[in-house]
């Protein structure tokens, strides 16, 4: 455009206040990237669900365990492809403070019904042949530099027959996730195994995770698995993946509120600010203004200079902060707590979009005083 | 839009014009039923001392403002009559202004600064750049180009106020007080320079000034005092 | 000293002088005060979030309380004591004792769902079975509503935090779960502590429901003295026939909040300071547009005589002082949005929801008035270098 000289000129005049400006921008852009971040660190869970899974616990609460012998019945059930489980198992690997999750499951039921592990052929083999095998996620494994070979003790929640609550496994696979946000921190042993030397509670079930025919019958499903069960020693509550992670999550709290509303309020203040810095440009430069309509701009021209001036600021400012705060992100979770942490593709566009909002915004009367200007007034002003 | 020539030869025609500004409650008059007639390639040259409202006549032949009363008539326009963003569009193709205070973008160079007008047309890059450097070159800065407003003396600042008021090779240049922040020699090369323009470019020029020195380079002075012309305007 | 009575005097009247031509940079001013307001609201608004979670933490336990857990467990759930293994602990030294026995409560706890009222989704709550001491070993519990629950029957109390964030817990309605009826007959307050985000009944109905045999997951004893601890904790410790843990209640209770106060503080800490970053930038610009606005008048007082140092100081008390209203400001605001706001969140290491409000404490506010005395500081010290270095003709030019 070749426009784009006047424009820039006008962001060079004081380079320090334009400077200035799209850095608290920037610096608001990177807040979002962050708070962005952890919003999908808490709810990501909900949209990586699989749309084809259920999960069923014990109506009563996910800590009541469930007979291993409904899978057999879950199977007889219409729609029902799949069914397995998976308990929870509550090791403590050294300290307490390195937590992560890890459980007893069928290898090749589990596998199939979570296509998004992806294990190495060799090493599934390798699995399948050694009772007391472990596969562990990517993540974990290079917390705590473990190779395949590795023996992990980890203390549990529950005791072997002789009483012993330590219990040992042998990494026989690292496992990546096939998605970007898929969780590669738990660990996954053999359940022979861990039933067999288990002393108490044989048998007994975690949850099972349960793969229907139709996604789209999945709720109608649910229902069936329940009434299935209904009136016996142990009923359960089946629901679709995306749903239980989403109670799982609504347990924190309602975050995108929270989210949004700090963030609201930081881009209010950054609107304020920003938008009195470019109101006080555009009084500076009256006369100037004035002189461009005594050679003919006319009064659109003359508001699309500001609104542009002011759209490119803040979308520079944008694009900078987010691209900073994505390289910071992909440095890994600040507070080691999160399983994960990344930041989506789609709040690049969210981002994107309000920095556009907020350079319209903070442009908006500026340019409205631009254009009702009198050029005569404004040369005499000069 | 070339030089049109009413029945009487006129290029600007201004008739019964007034204009009256409100400030606040007060109204002030300070231009009453004024006639003019500027013929074409005239330089004219307008006195008076100040407040008799030389500078508002000057805006109103421009079209940077309308009169209250009365009708500006510019090469056979009524341009009184148009609106807002017809006359923005009309200044830009008929009139080159220069300032008293130069009025560049201090952040532009100076062949940014004379290209401004350019932009409102439909030229391209390279034939912009072809009325830049004419344009320089008439003014005798071709060599100063690419320096910014700051590092130019007050008269070279001048040249290229004036430079970008002909690069369109406009049908009309208005100066206020073109000469009125400079030293006598810088001064003289600027009226020299519009003394050439007029005689051997032929254009048209109406300078307002209250500087004896400056109004003798025109070819007719005509006096304001309070809003009313002093000697018979009409020719 | 008239030198420096002079200097003072100076810095008195240029700052008079900008303090009076604040009205007309009303637009400056008013960017200033609520952009720093802002800042400190965000950030004692999401510290007093943690503060709360603390605070709720904290009154739950008592000096002269204790918690005895299974060696090795690190929270309450994955606990287990035998009924003998708990009479062996009721009756340790340092335990206090009354005519009916000692002051323990032997007790054991499941998770249940209930629906939350905020997003009408199921969420985990703590159903405690205790002993009959227990009202007494934990001294903050007072019954608000209804009755307590009646002993061997399935009877409830809930807490009132519990009550506040739970549907369906109202005194004399009915509690399904799994295949029993559990009649709500009451509702208790716990100083605001974790107590209130659970239901109590009688433990040995409890053990019954959910076959639990005869075995719980942790005693709570109140102590003769705070200093009674230490001889409590050894007499257990040494006793071959128990693998135990023994903790003051406050600080398990500390040790059990740890991961969340973490992460909100954490975070909190993170978000206040990218703000508060942002907000040095916005006041340097608002501050460099009001000097730069005001250069013909300083450079006048200059040449009028009054000194450079002068200038930087009173400027830098201007932006102090707008500063440090906005810090006020946004202070008060925090305090009337936040403190005392009631939610629940999921603890990870208990797996359920405890209740607690937010609290804007004392602290944060003077964290906040702080912050926004640096941010004023910064704000205002490089402009001010900057007007009291401009050439003195020039800035008179400036027009």
């Amino acid at each position: 455009m070749k426009f784009l000289p006047l424009i820039w000129s006008n962001l060079k005049r004081k380079k320090l206040r334009t400077l200035l400006t799209l850095l608290s921008i920037l610096v608001a852009f990177v807040l979002f990237g962050f708070l962005s971040a952890i919003k999908q660190a808490l709810t990501g869970g909900v949209q990586l669900a699989g749309a084809d899974r259920l999960i069923v616990r014990h109506k009563v609460s996910i800590i009541q365990l469930l007979p291993e012998s409904y899978k057999a019945r879950m199977e007889r059930i219409p729609g029902v492809v799949l069914a397995t489980y998976q308990t929870w198992f509550g090791g403590i690997y050294q300290d307490p403070k390195n937590f992560f999750m890890q459980n007893p499951v069928v290898p090749e039921e589990f596998l199939d019904i979570h296509p998004e592990i992806v294990l190495p052929p060799e090493q599934k083999k390798a699995w399948l042949q050694t009772r007391t095998g472990a596969i562990v996620g990517r993540k974990t494994a290079q917390r705590f530099h473990w190779k395949i070979g590795d023996k992990v003790p980890l203390l549990a929640i529950w005791s072997q027959k002789d009483g012993n609550r330590t219990w040992t496994f042998d990494i026989v696979g690292i496992y990546d996730g096939s998605k970007k946000g898929t969780d590669t921190t738990p660990m996954f042993f053999r359940y022979d195994y861990f039933d067999e030397a288990r002393a108490d509670a044989k048998g007994q079930v975690g949850w099972f995770t349960i793969r229907v025919k139709d996604p789209a019958r999945a709720a109608e499903t649910a229902k069936l698995v329940d009434q299935e069960f209904e009136n016996s020693d142990a009923e359960t509550k089946a629901e679709p993946e995306g749903a239980f992670a989403q109670a799982w999550v609504s347990q924190i709290g309602n975050v995108e509120l929270i989210v949004a509303a700090i963030l609201g309020a930081v881009f209010f203040t950054i609107l304020l600010v920003t938008g009195n810095t470019m109101a006080q440009a555009v009084r500076e430069r009256t006369g100037e203004l004035g002189v461009l309509k005594a050679i003919g701009f006319t009064n659109a021209q003359v508001v699309s200079l500001v609104l542009i001036e002011s759209c490119l600021l803040a979308g520079l400012g944008g694009v900078l902060g987010l691209t900073l705060a994505w390289l910071v992100i992909s440095r890994g979770d600040p507070t080691g707590i999160l399983p994960l942490f990344y930041f989506p593709a789609h709040d690049w566009f969210v981002g994107l979009g309000i920095s556009l909002a907020l350079g319209l915004a903070t442009g908006f009367f500026p340019a409205l005083q631009a254009m009702r200007l009198r050029v005569a007034d404004a040369l005499r002003r000069m | 839009m070339s030089e049109n020539e009413t029945s009487n030869g006129a290029l600007v025609r201004v008739e019964g014009v007034e204009k009256v500004f409100h400030r606040g409650t007060e109204d002030i008059h300070v231009l009453a039923d004024l006639s003019l007639r500027v013929p074409a390639r005239e330089f004219l040259a307008l006195m008076g001392p100040s407040g008799s409202g030389k500078s508002t006549l000057l805006n109103l032949i421009g079209g940077l403002d309308r009169p209250t009363k009365g009708s500006v008539t510019v090469g056979g326009e009524d341009i009184d009559r148009l609106s807002d963003r017809q006359l923005a569009r009309w200044r830009a193709r008929h009139v080159g202004f220069v300032f008293q205070l130069y009025n560049l973008m201090p952040a532009l160079s100076a062949e940014r600064n004379v290209e401004l007008p350019l932009l409102l047309t439909h030229l391209s890059k390279a034939e912009r750049k072809k009325h830049v450097e004419t344009a320089l070159a008439v003014v005798g800065l071709s060599n100063r180009a690419k320096h910014s407003p700051r590092t130019l003396s007050g008269g070279e600042q001048q040249r290229v106020g004036i430079a970008r008021a002909i690069v369109t090779d406009p049908t009309l240049l208005l100066c206020d007080e073109p000469t009125g922040d400079l030293d006598r020699k810088a001064g003289d090369e600027i009226l020299n320079l519009l003394q050439a323009l007029n005689r051997e470019h032929g254009k048209t020029i109406i300078m307002v000034t209250h500087d004896p020195h400056a109004s003798a380079r025109a070819a007719r002075t005509v006096y304001l005092d309070k809003g009313q012309l002093g000697s018979d305007p009409v020719k | 000293m008239a030198g420096l009575f002079n200097w003072f005097s100076q810095i008195a009247s240029i700052t008079e002088f900008g303090l009076r031509s604040l009205p007309q940079r009303r637009g400056a001013v008013a960017a200033t005060v609520i952009g720093v307001a802002g800042v400190v609201l965000v950030l004692v608004g999401v510290l007093s979030m943690a503060a709360g979670f603390e605070e709720a933490m904290a009154v739950s336990g008592s000096p002269d309380s204790a918690i005895v857990l299974r060696s090795g467990a690190d929270t309450e759930m994955v606990s287990g004591l035998s009924r003998e293994q708990t009479q062996v602990i009721a009756d340790s030294p340092g335990v206090a004792r009354t005519a009916q026995g000692p002051l323990a409560s032997a007790e054991l706890f499941v998770i249940i769902n209930h629906p939350k009222r905020s997003t009408g989704l199921d969420a985990n709550v703590p159903l405690r079975g205790v002993e009959p001491a227990a009202l007494r070993v934990r001294d903050q519990v007072r019954l608000i509503r209804g009755r307590m629950f009646d002993w061997g029957k399935n009877e409830v109390v809930v807490g009132c935090g519990a009550d506040r964030e739970f549907a369906g817990l109202e005194v004399g309605s009915t509690m399904k779960v799994g295949r029993y009826d559990w009649l709500i007959v009451g509702v208790f307050s716990a100083g605001g502590g974790i107590a209130e985000s659970e239901i109590w009944t009688d433990a040995k109905v409890l053990q019954a429901a959910y076959h639990r045999g005869d075995s719980f997951q942790s005693v709570r004893v109140k102590l003769t003295s705070p200093g009674a601890f230490a001889a409590f904790k050894d007499s257990l410790t040494t006793n071959p026939q128990l693998t135990v843990r023994v903790d003051r209640e406050s600080e398990y209770y500390a040790e059990q909040s740890e991961t969340l106060t973490r992460l909100i503080t954490t975070l909190g800490f993170l978000i206040a300071f990218l703000m508060a970053i942002g907000a040095v930038f916005g006041a340097l610009n608002t501050m460099y547009s009001a000097v730069s606005a005001r250069t013909r008048e300083i450079a006048t007082l200059r040449a009028l005589g009054f000194g450079g140092g002068a200038v930087v100081v009173s400027l830098m008390i201007e932006s102090l002082l707008l500063a440090l209203i906005g810090g006020v400001l946004g202070g008060a605001l925090a305090h009337l949005a936040f403190n005392g706001f009631h939610t629940s969140t999921m603890n990870f290491q208990s797996f359920s929801q405890v209740a607690f409000a937010f609290r804007v404490t004392p602290q944060l506010l003077v964290r906040g008035i702080v912050w926004s005395a640096v941010i004023g500081l910064i704000g205002g010290l490089f402009p001010a270098i900057r007007a009291a270095r401009l050439p003195v003709a020039a800035a008179l030019r400036e027009l």
